[in-house]
């Protein structure tokens, strides 16, 4: 290996590790990101639930103008009478699913975007057409500066986002707590407004794990001691309580570090100040100029006859 | 830098094979027209589980990759200052042009909302937390560099061309029309000579500072495209999940670029029936094994200290995808090792293909293999979607041969002699 290439590899390398040792070390402070439990959320009490799909059919209600929703058609329902979504998608913001154990064992589960602390698909959404609301905490999605790349649909772990397969103008679906909605007519979610048995709490996080955690110990061994969203890839607005382990509701085990933590930490670590790259190419413009001169200088006393 | 290290190879263009590439680009271009009309669902199985499909992994990942070529030429060249290998650059960077300009193009074709694309230029939307953006800014500005450097093959013809079939088509277009030619066209035509001839010193002396921005870029957006999939910490699996990506990324393109130069060059010698590089083909691949040894040294021993050594051994799925590239790279490494077969040009195609499939197959495996997003996706690709991709394939090859047959990319053949002798 010759001087240059070996240099450029020890820098990256250096990058990378130190990246690495520093991502290591801050896990547990993770000092980056700080969690403002002031800003808006949902709690979802699954034992409360009892599988009406108001909130499914509220939510497309009120969101379907805007946010370009439509109603899906069973298989068996060639009149299309019913909204039939089988998951989340193109066309369902929200959803709920049944999940059953055994015949006494069973629990209803709803989804929809988790509105994370610190999210993954704003972490990597390369026009800022993913944002989230400093003071409400809302992920919102901004289709007019979308150009349909779907790395949030990657980055999510919670497979929040969809995008619209089928249309030849299509953009990302996901939940943005009726934002431009039922939120700025009525001050609440449709989903929560419409639950007719108060699964659906909305408000504060901080009040929303204040009311779970007495939920909590007012019923010892009712739930999995547990709020699912408290801690995962460092908090999210929309919480759970559950009695069956939330993995089988298919919310998946998830570590406390946000995912963003790190990929930020090493893409800042390579790119801070721009100053990498501008030494990179500042070193290699050296070497190259000074290999073409002395080029030219053999050229020159070498052979006169040479062309040019 | 001479211009006169390179030549026109002066062929036939319609050639049966020009006829196979061209039906199968049009096939490809007629299906991208349906994904415009009706929708990406209607000619791919991507889904939202699995959102990139072939599209982004073999014509984004991999295809840069393998338009890598330019660049490791480019370091090899420039940095390391082997000017012997100078006659090989052109057709390298316009292998590197094409690659990166049609992965823009699938890119375009892969998006939801191509129009939405020009957010890249406002500031306001910039993100730089995004390796999507870094990726896509840089490929942009690197395929604009990339045009520039095969700029003075194009200025060179211009100056000296006679515009012979454009003379011959307007003589016969006037005859017909039954009106005198006018003086103007030929003094307009003189007018793009001046132009190129005025034009060409002037990028001559600039060129080198292209030149090295055209190896800094690539060495910024190959290592992001490793970025890319650090977020997807709990889908791609262990044995490719690393903080290690974007070293890997970097490492593998260097690689898989200098084994890409020794395809290329075997390949058109053989197509074009001249005599074959050996000499500067075996130096080249005295390079790529210790840049894999490199490589493979990171992969093992970040696979030890993440404790999934055992896994890579398991047999499972994953771990067979993943030895079947370890092996692959590796095999092609060690052929390379021994200078005697360096010196057949069988061997050297042989190990340079085992070393591109390898290198190809790690970024499959990161970016499709190895990710699972959960229970109930699955992602095969579609007809269609195989279609798209095998289209632009073949554009990319049919815009190879037709370039190198008008314009001066080749290596001159006896410019090759001249440096035997000189070095005898």
């Amino acid at each position: 290996m010759g001087k240059p290439s070996r240099r450029q590899f020890f820098k990256i390398i250096g990058a990378t590790g130190a990246a690495l040792l520093a991502g290591r070390g801050a896990a547990s402070a993770s000092e980056g990101h700080q969690v403002n439990n002031e800003t808006l959320g949902m709690l979802y009490d699954a034992t409360k639930c009892v599988g009406c799909k108001a909130c499914m059919s509220a939510c497309k209600r009120v969101n379907s103008d805007y946010g370009s929703l439509s109603y899906e058609q069973a298989p068996f329902d060639p009149d299309g009478l019913w909204d039939a979504p089988q998951d989340l998608s193109g066309s369902t913001r929200t959803l709920i699913k049944l999940f059953k154990e055994s015949g006494k064992k069973w629990s209803y589960v709803k989804y929809s975007c988790m509105h994370c602390q610190k999210p993954s698909c704003v972490s990597v959404c390369p026009v800022s057409a993913m944002t989230r609301d400093k003071v409400t905490g809302i992920i919102d999605y901004n289709k007019n500066a979308c150009i349909g790349c779907r790395y949030c649909q990657i980055a999510c772990a919670f497979n929040i986002p969809k995008f619209q397969w089928d249309k030849a103008i299509p953009q990302i679906v996901k939940c943005d707590m009726c934002k431009n909605t039922n939120l700025i007519k009525k001050g609440i979610t449709a989903c929560a407004e419409t639950c007719p048995v108060g699964a659906i709490t909305f408000g504060k996080r901080k009040e929303l794990l204040e009311e779970a955690n007495k939920r909590l110990r007012e019923n010892p061994g009712k739930y999995i001691n547990k709020i699912y969203g408290e801690t995962e890839v460092g908090g999210t607005n929309h919480l759970y309580l559950s009695a069956l382990p939330f993995n089988k509701l298919g919310l998946p085990t998830l570590k406390d570090e946000a995912p963003a933590e790190f990929s930020e930490k090493i893409q800042h670590t390579i790119y801070k100040g721009f100053i990498a790259p501008v030494a990179l190419y500042g070193t290699l413009c050296f070497i190259a100029i000074k290999n073409m001169k002395k080029g030219q200088e053999v050229k020159n006393s070498g052979q006169e006859e040479g062309h040019e | 830098m001479s211009h006169n290290e390179f030549q026109i190879h002066r062929a036939k263009i319609m050639t049966p094979s020009f006829i196979v590439l061209l039906v199968l680009t049009l096939i490809g271009f007629a299906l991208i027209a349906v994904r415009f009309i009706k929708g990406i669902g209607a000619v791919t199985n991507m889904s939202d589980g699995y959102p990139w499909g072939i599209w982004i992994t073999y014509d984004v990942a991999t295809g840069t990759a393998i338009a890598c070529g330019g660049y490791a030429m480019a370091i090899l060249i420039y940095i390391r200052n082997r000017m012997q290998y100078h006659p090989m650059i052109r057709s390298a960077i316009l292998t590197s042009m094409f690659g990166y300009g049609l992965a823009g193009f699938s890119v375009m074709v892969d998006v939801g909302r191509p129009w939405n694309a020009y957010n890249f230029f406002i500031p306001s939307k910039w993100q730089a937390n995004s390796a999507m953006f870094e990726v896509a800014v840089c490929v942009m500005a690197y395929t604009t560099v990339l045009l520039l450097e095969f700029l003075p093959a194009v200025l060179t013809t211009l100056e000296r061309t006679q515009w012979k079939t454009l003379q011959l088509l307007l003589d016969k277009l006037y005859a017909r029309m039954g009106m005198e030619r006018p003086e103007r066209i030929g003094d307009r035509l003189d007018k793009v000579k001046d132009l190129a001839a005025w034009v060409k010193p002037r990028l001559d002396k600039v060129l080198i500072f292209i030149i090295v921005l055209g190896i800094t870029l690539p060495t910024m957006h190959q290592s992001s495209l490793g970025s890319l999939l650090l977020i997807a910490s709990t889908k791609l699996h262990p044995l490719w999940y690393t903080g290690f990506l974007p070293l890997l990324f970097l490492i593998n393109c260097i690689f898989i670029g200098y084994s890409i130069a020794i395809l290329e060059s075997v390949i058109s010698s053989y197509a074009f029936k001249r005599p074959y590089e050996t000499k500067e083909l075996s130096g080249i691949a005295r390079i790529i094994p210790w840049l894999t040894v490199i490589w493979l040294s990171v992969v093992i021993g970040d696979l030890a200290w993440r404790g999934q050594l055992r896994e890579a051994v398991s047999f499972d799925f994953y771990s067979r995808f993943f030895l079947l590239e370890f092996c692959l790279i590796a095999g092609g490494s060690l052929l390379m090792f021994s200078g005697k077969k360096r010196e057949s040009i069988r061997w050297l195609f042989v190990s340079a293909a085992l070393i591109v499939l390898g290198g190809a197959l790690y970024r499959f495996n990161v970016y499709l293999i190895g990710f699972n997003p959960g229970k109930g996706w699955h992602y095969f690709p579609a007809l269609a979607e195989l279609l798209i991709t095998v289209g632009i394939v073949a554009f990319e090859i049919l815009g190879y041969q037709v370039i190198v047959k008008i314009l001066p990319v080749l290596p001159k053949l006896h410019t090759r002699q001249q440096h035997d002798a000189e070095k005898a």
